[in-house]
């Protein structure tokens, strides 16, 4: 299981999350929603050790991840981060087999274990037929897959991704975010994900944790977190909850900013935006 | 190498190679770097037959001519060729990995200028004629400027980026350059004794030097090539890099030193050579493909390959005279320049 105690990070100038005690339930999906620049992928980063606490601890099973060494936590936790870029020229599989590399040492440098954990990563993302072609040749979707094709590779338990879906269309938001639900179902791995679109968060996670000003403002499961209230605070939005007429889970319509959080929170973004 | 480049047409990029096929293209290539130092040798103002070569290096005879030309003049030449080309090459692959920028080499990023200054410094204001101590100064030269450079080019938003970078190298390459220019206009004695050196030559060396810059270069060459697996990694990004279990800071370290000694090594060995660390990468990366553990030890004998070639053209072209051989790869390097600036860089 993962968490956080009294956890602050930050770059050069102020915190951007001062003392935050959270924990993400293992087996499900969590989503970190909330404004730009509230934090979430920065907490994200901490979470997967890119970035050093100034202070409190990011706790894995019990063990500070600052103290696990830096190879075995990469076989317990995969990141993927926001729109990585692959070199010009790198095929899917060369990409896949780059996670295996925490699993392997020097001396014995590809197994038939190595083997089976592409080939099954390329399985279960439906990469095989394109395995031999280039990463920068794909569509944006295809191109998601693959990386997160790699991620799996790395056969990890937890799975961190920013914004899985950001820069894919409508279609694609579908396939990456189905395919994240399929290997949470099916091998119980858990998911931690930033994503934009709320109602992502909503159809998809178990868990919501909503941040602001690197804050948490609620977290718990969708139906009992997302309020209009609750994205009065967070986005500063004035939004209609209604229940998702095939699941049922919480749907949200926005129609507008509320008067008096509209310019605070702009301003906010503002402040803070962009450096996460 | 041809054994490599056998790919099913319809591909439209490099697909994975089998190790066997790599293993045997690298043998190959070893083989013809040795051909063609041979022919080097044979090769100049006294043609030398193959057999005389041969018996220079074997069964040494100090009253022929042709052993003498040979084991003072010739073998130390193309040995330094081979030297240099294999560690530019590699220092050039290296930071291109890691700084994720095509345009890395330790000519344009300036390191090659700043070891030159250090040099030229040496020689000016301590008097130092050892090529031992050559070698410190260009560390230090090669040290100074490659943090310069590093720190000037991720000043602002985005961190190092190519276009940066490469300003930043050009800058630090200007003004190490002007000093340079101005010590040597003030000073006439170094002036004569490092004007040759200065366009990069391979001429000149003898095998004592060459024998005083071994243990850098071999230790330089051990770590580049102990940094293939995780030079792979690290042209991910950073963060897929840490992510995947990479110690990216110590990874960055061994990577540094790695660059100065061998970058550092060849300017005090032959002067700044521009453009083959550049070059090179890009050539073996479009015949082995992106797997550092592979590129490295291909770059490394194309680098050597390509100048011992080069110096080869530098004596052919103006016969009698001789071209330096930094004035040939400025000249093959050049075009390819501007077609990656053209063509590949994104940003």
């Amino acid at each position: 299981m993962l968490a956080t105690d009294t956890l602050t990070l930050g770059y050069d100038g102020p915190n951007i999350l001062d003392q935050l005690s959270i924990t993400l339930p293992a087996g499900q999906i969590t989503a970190l929603i909330g404004p730009n620049g509230c934090g979430k992928s920065t907490l994200l980063r901490g979470l997967a050790r890119l970035i050093k606490p100034k202070h409190g601890s990011v706790v894995l099973d019990g063990h500070d991840i600052q103290r696990i060494p830096t190879r075995q936590l990469a076989t317990q936790l995969g990141i993927l981060p926001q729109n990585p870029v692959a070199p010009e020229g790198l095929t899917v599989r060369e990409l896949v087999a780059q996670g295996r590399y925490p699993h392997q040492r020097w001396f014995q440098q590809w197994s038939a274990t190595d083997e089976t954990a592409v080939r099954s990563a390329l399985e279960i993302t439906n990469m095989v037929e394109l395995a031999d072609r280039a990463v920068d040749a794909l569509s944006g979707g295809q191109r998601q897959r693959a990386w997160i094709a790699m991620t799996l590779a790395q056969e990890t338990d937890i799975i961190l991704l920013d914004e899985p879906t950001t820069f894919l269309d409508l279609a694609h938001q579908v396939e990456v975010l189905q395919l994240l639900e399929q290997l949470n179902r099916q091998s119980g791995r858990t998911i931690v994900m930033v994503v934009h679109d709320l109602n992502h968060a909503t159809r998809h996670a178990d868990h919501v944790i909503a941040l602001r000003a690197g804050v948490v403002q609620a977290a718990g499961a969708p139906r009992d977190v997302i309020t209009p209230s609750l994205l009065r605070t967070v986005f500063g939005i004035e939004a209609e909850v209604i229940p998702d007429p095939r699941s049922g889970v919480p749907l949200c319509i926005p129609y507008g900013l509320c008067a008096a959080e509209a310019s605070d929170s702009l301003l906010h973004a503002d402040a803070v935006g962009n450096r996460a | 190498m041809a054994v490599t480049i056998a790919q099913p047409a319809s591909q439209p990029k490099p697909k994975r190679r089998a190790a066997a096929a790599l293993a045997i293209g690298l043998l190959v290539a070893f083989g013809l770097l040795l051909v063609i130092m041979t022919l080097s040798i044979n090769f100049g103002a006294a043609d030398v037959a193959p057999s005389t070569v041969w018996a220079s290096l074997f069964d040494y005879d100090p009253s022929s001519t042709q052993h003498l030309i040979i084991r003072t003049l010739r073998m130390p030449r193309v040995l330094v060729a081979a030297i240099v080309g294999a560690i530019l090459a590699l220092a050039g692959a290296i930071m291109q990995g890691l700084t994720r920028n095509p345009l890395a080499d330790a000519g344009l990023l300036g390191i090659e200028s700043g070891a030159a200054l250090g040099v030229v410094l040496a020689i000016t204001f301590f008097d130092i004629k050892t090529l031992n101590l050559y070698s410190i100064f260009a560390f230090a030269g090669a040290a100074v400027t490659a943090v310069l450079v590093y720190s000037l080019g991720s000043l602002g938003r985005g961190g190092p980026t190519p276009l940066k970078l490469t300003l930043a190298g050009a800058m630090i390459t200007a003004f190490c350059s002007s000093f340079t220019s101005a010590i040597l206009i003030l000073d006439q004695q170094t002036l004569d004794e490092v004007r040759l050196w200065l366009a990069g030559t391979v001429a000149g060396r003898d095998l004592g030097l060459i024998g005083q810059s071994l243990p850098y270069v071999v230790v330089g060459m051990i770590l580049a090539l102990s940094l293939g697996r995780s030079l792979t990694a690290m042209s991910l990004g950073e963060d897929v890099a840490r992510g995947l279990g990479q110690r990216t800071g110590w990874v960055k370290t061994i990577a540094a030193i790695a660059v100065i000694l061998l970058a550092g090594s060849a300017v005090a060995l032959a002067g700044p050579i521009g453009f083959l660390g550049l070059l090179v990468p890009h050539i073996m990366r479009f015949i082995v493909g992106l797997d550092y553990r592979w590129l490295l030890p291909y770059c490394a004998i194309g680098g050597a390959l390509l100048l011992v070639v080069a110096d080869i053209i530098g004596r052919v072209i103006v016969r009698p005279m001789e071209v330096p051989v930094g004035v040939v790869t400025a000249l093959l390097g050049g075009p390819m320049f501007i077609y990656l600036v053209r063509w590949r860089v994104q940003r």
